[in-house]
């Protein structure tokens, strides 16, 4: 085998939520009054377009989970050696923009570096001057036609990627027609003009401007940085895509982690109330007292030290960085769970008085069962608001974090330790924006598309929440 | 013309594309100084009629066509900023809720001052002044202009409202079902006051109410809404003497009543119509008993049937077929009490108290006496009603005996088993022998579950012997018995009207084969028509099974007709307990006698007259400061209670 | 009330002991003070001496709980737990790494702090209710539309991007203000705009749509429509109603803050250079020093528990249900 498969513990995590939406897509599946608000999500427009970019950025941060250590170049007969290098599928599908690694900062598009060097023309004599890059740009013979050469790539990608969304829609017509019944023409008639198809027409317009942009990109990325260089001359494109993952991350293994003791102790206070309540009331008071920045900071720090004093328990910087993650996200959980908490210990003590528990109670159903077939599922709702909400604040919380360093490890990509990078270069002249601006770009996209989205679940699923807007 | 003239309203409301009206085609006229009631069920848009003739239509509600003439001026022409010149002046509505109508941060005084400002332009000393005439107008101390609202009781409340709504001296007062809310006795002193203003003041009053005996108190003329539609216009004693449309005739025939002890009420039968029903044909004909081709095919129009007595019926022109007059069983009183040994339920001198905690340390100062000290008794195969206002302790009384909630003092006893002593398993077994259905159909049932999940969980819970395949045969069995379909078990309960889920929960108490039945207030959300069908189908079980029922209700006709012992309850006691025909026609505590006077539908001035109840019993008889013939001995000492003749009563005059 | 306000104050005491207890748990028992002497002597081979006199320089050089060395009370007295952590309830904070009075430092540093936060959060709160309230007032028309839109993207961008955007934009572009700096007294209010203004845009989207759903929360009310009924005019309906009544939990929401402004910002404070407690927490944390992160972990409970009491204190003043209860 080339290459052994490598399963980091964030990548195990990821794993396991992905395995718990698909068995809660199944369940939801199978309840009518569950599908009922998925069916008025669905019939939103902003929400299915938001839906649509969202599963893009996920869909790349699983192709980053899927990790492996390349085999190192072996003697015959000698056993297999890994590297220590842990390498994703994307990295892999990225290949060139990974390796292509110039020496500092270069603009998007350029094909000079942003910083002068001696350089030593043919004839010998020294100069100060902008040097070629070494891969962007690097095909064309006279850099001056660059805007020609962009501009027939540009067209050529674009064409690439309204092929692909006509395939799109050819395939989305056909399984209409699939479950309608009626041709195959008649369907793509209606996915173009049915106003009750609104929804999966914005999704699908979504789609195929995702696509056109995935034609730009793997027909300009290859030949330019298209976002530029940064410091050590690394792709910011690349960059930008690598740090998807931690910002997903960030964003749903903190609601993994936190969510059972949220939902165990938030229900468990309003329901048994009494000393039950007091105890876990004065825990999340406690928790909740303490500044977040400073117990994620004392926390983090105290992490750190551990790291730093056991190293023999990471054989990868890959290990060492990711299980920083996991310990970030483990402790943003605790410091997120008090919300949520509160929230559905205010729900329970209503739900607790409902006639219908009070009938249960009186058929001598016991406690954990009338808080498992009663109360959780009347309360799934606001569990499901607050985390498609809370997912937008966490990313937003990773830059800030990364910024103040106690964010994620300095080594890991992310558009916290992106900015952190670029801050310091802010003061030169002229200014070095693109990293910045990038990073702040995909950040703006993926919390926009989580936001819409959070709107169109909120909406679909707050009862009080219903008609208003 | 002078008053209210309302021609052909229509009001959409726009839904997936489609516009739907709820209010379809509505005339109607108030003349200056009259009543008019307009009565109808829930739903069927008496209350958006009025919304509109304000302006206050929810969102998303328009008024699509219609005229609205108060004394000439166009209503629904004018610009908002003259309209608002009208709305609380010279047109002005009182609402449903009380406790919710009334702004809580704001002082009483305040509220009213808002509305003097605006429609009089009082200020200051001279609005002071007016606020105190307005509140003793509708019987409030002057000292409660400085109240805020929680600080005052349901009734007052509703009290305060009226008297900012009469501030703008309106010529018509719109009060949508401003009683509902309240308990009997205040019921009787919010529509006297009512009554008494329209007349003093000489105003006109759209009444709207699903009360029908409300509305014979009340109205000068009577308006009944089916639909979205007037279906019948007349004064009012032509309508109670002689209601001409099938569906008003059915209104009447629903009614329990002690008279019809016996009896099996007269049904509706399915269901109202959902707004969106597209009609053809008369709006009723599908429940009615009378219909014929021409009722299918053509609606009718509003036919004058008598001196200004009009009715929405194609019977009016021409004589239909007769209704198949399935002469009502009389049937026989189905106590089949068994020669057992004992009573079914004995609840000695049971007491709930909840401790009043104050101070740093919350320390328990005192207790709120929930229930204090009841005794009852109820034999197999029958039915104990217990009456009272809210507040008085009826529910707590109920959870009690299902030991919901633990009992300070006192004994239950169940089929001769002491319950209080039970714990664990034991306790459970004996669940099943008592259930509970409550009031409120759409909090009862679990809304993630289905019907037949629902209806399972007793099973599952108190025998656990049974396979599944049992258990759903059991299930099917109940739905059977509820007439409902077999199919119910596999659908949510949002898919079930509220008549349908009261069933639903019916069954779900019968599933575990009780002999205890404890039902509270089982059909106060109910619409009157589908409270029959729930009445009949408690009869009949009643009959089949031998069940016994704990009856909680503060619908005295309901009582009358339903229960064999009634218990009257005030502040946790029991003032009085005996035979059900026996007590209604001969009550003999005042607080009983104060309730059967306060039930509407025996005209006004034959309704008792009685304060308040205060907030807090002071020493004595708790009744003592309510009761018209209270000794001075009834504020020293608290009676006990005693047997008298046919009952047991707890009051000094006996 | 009285007894309400001392009963919510006792309250606060086993709350302190917790976060006392978990701060001393986190920095001297999962780490101990000579991992702490480690990180800060830097390099991989550290002698043992060199960490004893560290801690014996930093005053680390006790047991955690019992000093079996000591003598009478200074048993339990003399340790790390009594004068590094039960110390704090007195406001003893200690000395930070460079061996400066933490205290002092505080008392010095809170001023700058509140100077930004103080204006940042009434200017806000001023500009998000006004916000919200112009959005309820044109409610389902295209302006609320446009507001509601303006919101969820001013969500969706990150409070970094104001603050580089805004010292490019007005400071480095057109001159408008200074980019960083802080002076005390008048002096420096050309130092305080930008930071606030950046504090209050960058607060806009998310606090007007809370507000703006709390409005329509209360002109669903029943009493609302009362309001209407007497013939009010839409603006008095919204002014006196609808705000009256929803300045109740916004009010009280925004007091639990108060007392916390102290703590100022890390962020805008470190971008701005602000001499504040924000600046000095974030050097703190970079440079890792426990001390002044401990310290700063059990003010921010203390001022956050004085919030929770001002709350209910600011309860009793608005509400007339809790005042005459």
């Amino acid at each position: 085998m080339s290459f052994q498969i490598e399963i980091l513990w964030s990548d195990a995590l990821l794993f396991l939520l992905l395995a718990a939406v698909a068995g809660f897509v199944l369940h939801v599946r199978r309840h009518e009054h569950l599908r009922a608000p998925w069916g008025r999500v669905a019939g939103s427009r902003m929400g299915m377009a938001a839906m649509v970019v969202l599963a893009a950025y996920m869909a790349i941060g699983v192709l980053d989970s899927l990790h492996y250590r390349p085999a190192l170049p072996a003697e015959p007969g000698q056993p297999v050696q890994y590297s220590n290098e842990v390498l994703s599928v994307l990295d892999a599908l990225a290949g060139p923009l990974r390796t292509q690694v110039e020496k500092t900062y270069s603009e998007p598009f350029a094909t000079h570096l942003y910083a002068k060097e001696n350089l030593q023309l043919p004839d010998g004599r020294q100069v100060r001057d902008y040097p070629r890059l070494r891969y962007g740009g690097a095909h064309l013979e006279d850099p001056d036609r660059k805007a020609a050469d962009i501009a027939r790539r540009a067209a050529v990608g674009t064409g690439w990627g309204l092929g692909l969304a006509a395939v799109v829609w050819g395939l989305a017509a056909a399984l209409l027609a699939r479950r309608r019944g009626g041709g195959w023409g008649q369907a793509a008639g209606r996915l173009v003009r049915a106003p009750e198809l609104a929804a999966a027409r914005t999704a699908l317009y979504t789609v195929a401007l995702l696509l056109v942009l995935l034609g730009l990109a793997l027909q300009l990325a290859t030949h330019y940085h298209i976002l530029g260089t940064d410091k050590v001359g690394q792709d910011v494109f690349y960059l930008s895509l690598k740090s998807i993952r931690t910002g997903l991350l960030i964003g749903t293994l903190t609601t993994l982690i936190m969510l059972p003791f949220a939902l165990f102790l938030g229900v468990a206070a309003g329901y048994y109330g009494g000393r039950v309540d007091d105890v876990i009331q004065y825990l999340y008071t406690t928790l909740n007292s303490i500044p977040g920045v400073l117990l994620i900071a004392a926390a983090v720090l105290v992490a750190q030290v551990y790291i730093e004093t056991h190293p023999e328990l990471f054989d990868t910087a890959a290990a060492r960085s990711d299980l920083r993650l996991v310990f970030l996200c483990g402790i943003l959980g605790v410091t997120t769970w008090t919300g949520l908490a509160r929230l559905l210990r205010a729900e329970t003590l209503k739900l607790r008085e409902q006639e219908y528990i009070q009938a249960a109670q009186a058929f001598g159903v016991s406690g954990l069962r009338i808080l498992s077939r009663h109360i959780l599922p009347n309360v799934g709702h606001l569990v499901l608001i607050t985390v498609v909400i809370d997912f937008s604040g966490l990313v937003l919380a990773e830059a800030v974090l990364s910024y103040v360093g106690v964010g994620v490890d300095p080594v890991t990509a992310s558009w916290g330790n992106m900015i952190n990078g670029a801050r310091l270069e802010l003061a030169r002249e002229p200014i070095v924006w693109w990293q910045l601006a990038a990073a702040f770009l995909f950040m703006f996209v993926l919390v926009l598309s989580a936001n819409l989205f959070a709107d169109s679940v909120r909406e679909a699923f707050d009862p009080r929440a219903g008609g208003r807007r | 013309m002078k008053g209210l003239e309302l021609r052909d309203l229509r009001v959409e409301i726009a839904a997936g594309g489609r516009r739907l009206a709820p209010v379809d085609g509505v005339s109607l006229e108030i003349a200056p100084r009259e009543c008019l009631a307009l009565l109808g069920e829930s739903g069927c848009g008496k209350s958006l009629t009025a919304l509109a003739l304000m302006r206050l239509l929810p969102d998303g509600l328009t008024v699509a066509a219609g005229e609205a003439r108060l004394d000439g001026t166009d209503l629904f022409a004018l610009p908002e900023r003259q309209m608002q010149a009208v709305r609380g002046g010279r047109l002005a509505m009182v609402f449903q809720e009380p406790m919710l109508s009334l702004n809580p941060v704001l002082t009483v005084g305040a509220q009213i001052a808002e509305t003097l400002a605006v429609h009089r332009q009082l200020k200051g000393k001279a609005a002071q002044a007016e606020g105190v005439r307005l509140l003793e107008a509708v019987g409030l101390a002057p000292g409660h202009a400085g109240s805020y609202p929680f600080q005052l009781s349901g009734g007052q409340r509703q009290r305060a409202l009226i008297a900012t709504m009469l501030a703008g001296e309106p010529q018509l007062l719109i009060a949508d079902e401003p009683t509902t809310a309240l308990d009997v006795t205040v019921q009787a002193q919010i529509l006297r006051l009512l009554k008494e203003l329209q007349r003093g003041r000489d105003m006109g009053l759209l009444l709207i109410t699903h009360d029908l005996d409300v509305a014979r108190d009340m109205a000068d003329r009577v308006a009944i809404m089916y639909a979205g539609q007037i279906v019948e216009w007349a004064a009012r004693d032509a309508l109670y003497a002689e209601p001409f449309h099938p569906y008003t005739r059915k209104l009447f025939s629903v009614l329990p009543s002690a008279r019809r002890r016996g009896e099996r009420l007269d049904h509706i039968k399915g269901v109202v119509p959902p707004l969106g029903t597209a009609f053809t044909g008369c709006r009723f004909h599908e429940r009615c008993p009378r219909a014929w081709a021409l009722c299918r095919e053509a609606e009718p129009r509003l036919h004058r049937v008598g001196d200004g007595h009009y009715a929405r019926c194609h019977l009016a022109v021409e004589a239909g077929p007769e209704a198949e007059t399935a002469a009502l069983p009389s049937r026989a009183e189905p106590r089949n009490v068994t020669a057992e040994s004992g009573p079914l339920l004995e609840v000695q001198d049971l007491a709930v108290h909840f401790p009043i905690r104050r101070g740093i340390f919350r320390r328990t100062v005192g207790w709120v006496k929930a229930v204090d000290g009841v005794t009852l008794r109820l034999d197999a195969g029958e039915t104990l009603a217990l009456v009272g206002e809210s507040g008085c302790g009826k529910t707590t009384l109920a959870r009690a005996i299902l030991r919901l909630v633990e009992p300070r003092a006192g004994r239950v006893r169940l089929a001769g088993q002491a319950l209080d002593s039970l714990r664990g398993e034991a306790l459970r077994r004996m669940r099943a022998e008592m259930q509970i259905v409550f009031q409120d159909p759409f909090a009862s049932l679990n809304p993630r579950m289905r019907v037949g999940e629902i209806l399972a969980e007793g099973l599952q819970a108190l025998r656990p012997e049974l396979g599944g395949g049992e258990r759903h045969e059991t299930v099917l069995r109940l739905l059977e018995q509820v007439g409902l379909d077999a199919s119910a078990a596999q659908r949510y309960p949002h898919a079930f009207s509220g008549g349908q889920r009261q069933r639903i929960a019916i069954a779900r108490a019968l599933a575990v084969e009780p002999r205890l039945l404890i039902c509270d207030e089982p059909t106060s959300a109910l619409d009157v028509s589908v409270q029959a069908q729930i009445l009949n189908l408690l009869k009949q079980l009643q009959a089949e099974r031998g069940l016994a029922y704990l009856f909680i209700s503060h619908n005295l006709p309901v009582v009358g007709y339903l229960a064999h012992k009634v218990a009257v309850m005030y502040r946790g006691r029991i003032v009085e307990a005996g035979g059900a025909e026996a007590l209604i026609a001969r009550p003999l505590h005042p607080y009983t006698r104060l309730l059967l006077a306060s039930a509407p539908g025996h005209g006004l001035e034959s309704a008792a007259r009685a304060p308040e109840a205060p907030a807090a019993a002071g020493r004595g008889c708790p009744f003592a400061a309510r009761c018209p013939e209270a000794l001075p001995r009834c504020r020293e000492s608290d009676p006990e209670i005693v047997e008298r003749q046919d009952r047991r009563v707890a009051c000094h005059l006996y | 009330m009285l007894a309400y306000i001392v009963r919510r104050i006792l309250y606060a005491v086993p709350i302190l002991i917790g976060v006392n207890l978990l701060t001393f748990a986190l920095f001297f028992v999962v780490n101990t003070p000579d991992d702490m002497a480690r990180i800060h002597l830097g390099a991989k081979h550290v002698t043992a001496e060199a960490v004893e006199r560290w801690k014996a320089e930093h005053g680390y050089d006790k047991p955690l709980f019992y000093n079996a060395a000591g003598t009478g009370t200074g048993k339990v007295t003399e340790t790390l737990f009594v004068e590094k952590s039960l110390a704090l309830f007195v406001f003893d904070f200690g000395r930070a790494d460079d061996g400066r009075d933490i205290a002092r430092e505080i008392q010095a540093r809170m001023w700058p702090s509140l100077a930004i936060a103080a204006p940042t959060f009434l200017v806000g709160l001023a500009a998000y209710i006004s916000f919200a309230l112009v959005t309820v007032f044109f409610r389902a028309t295209y302006l609320d539309l446009a507001g509601v839109v303006l919101c969820v993207v001013l969500m969706s961008i990150s409070g970094l991007f104001y603050i580089i955007g805004g010292q490019y934009l007005l400071g480095k572009l057109w001159h408008l203000v200074p980019v960083s700096g802080y002076e005390p007294g008048l002096a420096g209010f050309k130092f305080l705009i930008l930071p606030v203004l950046v504090g209050v845009v960058s607060g806009l989207g998310d606090s007007s749509r809370f507000y703006r759903t709390l409005f329509l929360e209360e002109i669903h009310k029943d009493y609302v429509r009362t309001a209407r009924a007497k013939g009010l005019a839409e603006r008095v309906v919204l002014f006196r109603h609808v705000l009256g009544n929803a300045m109740i939990p916004i009010l009280t929401g925004a007091v639990v803050v108060i007392p916390r402004l102290f703590l100022g910002s890390l962020i805008v404070e470190s971008f701005f250079g602000i001499p504040g407690l924000g600046s000095y927490t974030i050097d703190a944390i970079q440079a890792q020093d426990f001390a002044i992160v401990r310290s700063m972990v059990f003010l921010g409970s203390v001022l956050y528990i004085l919030g929770l009491l001002l709350t209910d204190i600011s309860y009793t003043l608005v509400d007339p249900r809790v005042r005459l209860e």
